[in-house]
């Protein structure tokens, strides 16, 4: 009976010491701000990126369809850490520094921007042909007619798919740990081994369920509301 | 350009690296082949119990799903290999990894089969019941089938995630692809094996993005 009160009470001392989590409560806040800011930041570069690549393929030239397919086909097999490592330690060699921030930022990018634009090149394709043609045939050009009819049908198609690749790579920001930027999972286990106590931990755990289980929660909605209007 | 070649695709750090490199492939297959098919056994359990008949069940499943939806893997794989020695277990890097996974990828595969499930209409299911199949039978004979089939797009997307998520096993040292080559890079200070690294997951996973694109843009245009 003794002996396991005193093992809950370790359990306690070890998960959840109240003044280990006040101290370093501050710096995982940092972490949260930063991970908020650099997600941010990603999604929206990246879908603009996106956009712009499929957009460009729509007009079927060659040369540029062939470089957007083989970028999209390298983004999208290689493992982002990779990708990042690469960045971090190769660019120096030929005389490029990036911060660990910005090898994060570049790749979490390109990753989105190849996965966004396989799913808008998707939607471009899935609008009827009849559309096309009728666009036409008001007198639009090839651009108007992309711009004004076709791209606002070929979003909404593609809204459910995007929303989860953009948070799941939004997810990704804690691989920056890896290259030093002090987001959540960076503050917590520095933490943690400053501490040597697994506080901090459970803190960065917490601030996690906050940011993206009302973001995982939205993802559902979005799923069920376009389903519900595409019947 | 001699610059490039030099820090980049260095020829005699290739063949330094080479052998390292190898058994460091060789550790990824083997962490794909073990974390894929827990994954979706996991996943489809957590599926299958989200089609319980008691209300509780099916909420724990979504419960489950959504929480570990919303912790990004790495932060999963670390607080299970730092955090849970605090508790008095301490677990190897691999079985860390595999736990890992199972929570992760389990949740995503739940999804996918949970969407596909929901996509066999009910009408298959009562068919098949009013044939004198058992319930066991009816969802694997019959419902899981088309399920499958109808979320197969779906089902390769997740499994090339995870075939990419196991380059996060190199930051709890575990000696595989990623891992080795970080290793090369630190000893040779030159980014080749790092590239040679990219190179072959590029091998590796080339072909199924191939594949994922293939049916992914008959299923939409489908729709």
């Amino acid at each position: 009976m003794n002996a396991e009160i005193t093992q809950w009470d370790r359990f306690l001392a070890s998960f959840f010491d109240l003044a280990v989590m006040q101290k370093y409560l501050p710096n995982i806040v940092d972490g949260f701000l930063l991970t908020c800011h650099l997600a941010i930041l990603i999604v929206i570069s990246g879908l603009a990126l996106g956009l712009i690549l499929a957009v460009i393929r729509a007009y079927e030239f060659w040369l540029t369809s062939w470089l957007i397919v083989v970028f999209a086909d390298v983004m999208r097999a290689l493992p982002p850490l990779v990708f990042i490592l690469l960045l971090y330690f190769g660019l120096p060699g030929v005389g490029l520094n990036l911060s660990g921030y910005a090898a994060t930022y570049v790749t979490l990018t390109l990753v989105l921007a190849a996965f966004s634009e396989e799913i808008f090149r998707a939607g471009i394709l899935a609008t009827p042909k009849g559309q096309w043609e009728a666009a036409r045939s008001t007198g639009l050009g090839f651009g108007q007619s992309l711009a004004y009819v076709i791209m606002p049908q070929a979003i909404r198609m593609t809204v459910p798919p995007l929303t989860n690749r953009t948070i799941a790579i939004a997810k990704n920001t804690a691989l920056g740990t890896v290259v030093g930027v002090g987001e959540i999972l960076n503050q917590a286990t520095t933490g943690q081994s400053f501490s040597g106590n697994a506080s901090p931990l459970v803190l960065g755990a917490l601030a996690y369920l906050i940011l993206f289980i009302p973001v995982v929660i939205f993802g559902r909605w979005v799923e069920t509301r376009f389903a519900w209007r595409r019947t | 350009m001699e610059f490039i070649l030099q820090n980049f695709f260095n020829w005699d750090i290739v063949t330094q690296a080479w052998p390292l490199l190898l058994r460091g492939f060789g550790m990824t297959l083997i962490l794909m082949a073990a974390v894929i098919p827990v994954g979706c056994i996991g996943g489809l359990t957590v599926a299958l119990l989200g089609q319980s008949r008691f209300r509780a069940v099916r909420w724990m499943t979504i419960i489950y799903v959504d929480f570990f939806r919303a912790f990004p893997p790495l932060v999963l794989l670390i607080f299970i290999y730092a955090g849970l020695p605090f508790a008095g277990i301490d677990l190897p890097a691999i079985v860390s990894v595999c736990l890992a996974f199972l929570l992760n990828s389990s949740a995503y595969y739940g999804e996918v089969f949970r969407a596909g499930i929901e996509s066999v209409g009910t009408g298959q299911a009562e068919a098949a019941r009013s044939t004198g199949l058992s319930g066991f039978q009816t969802t694997t004979y019959v419902v899981l089938p088309q399920a499958i089939r109808n979320v197969l797009p779906d089902l390769v997307s997740n499994t090339l995630e995870v075939a990419k998520l196991t380059s996060l096993a190199s930051v709890v040292a575990l000696p595989e692809l990623l891992y080795s080559a970080d290793m090369a890079r630190s000893v040779t200070f030159n980014a080749t094996p790092i590239v040679m690294a990219a190179v072959l997951y590029l091998v590796l996973l080339w072909p199924l993005v191939r594949l994922l694109s293939r049916i992914e843009h008959g299923s939409m245009s489908s729709r």
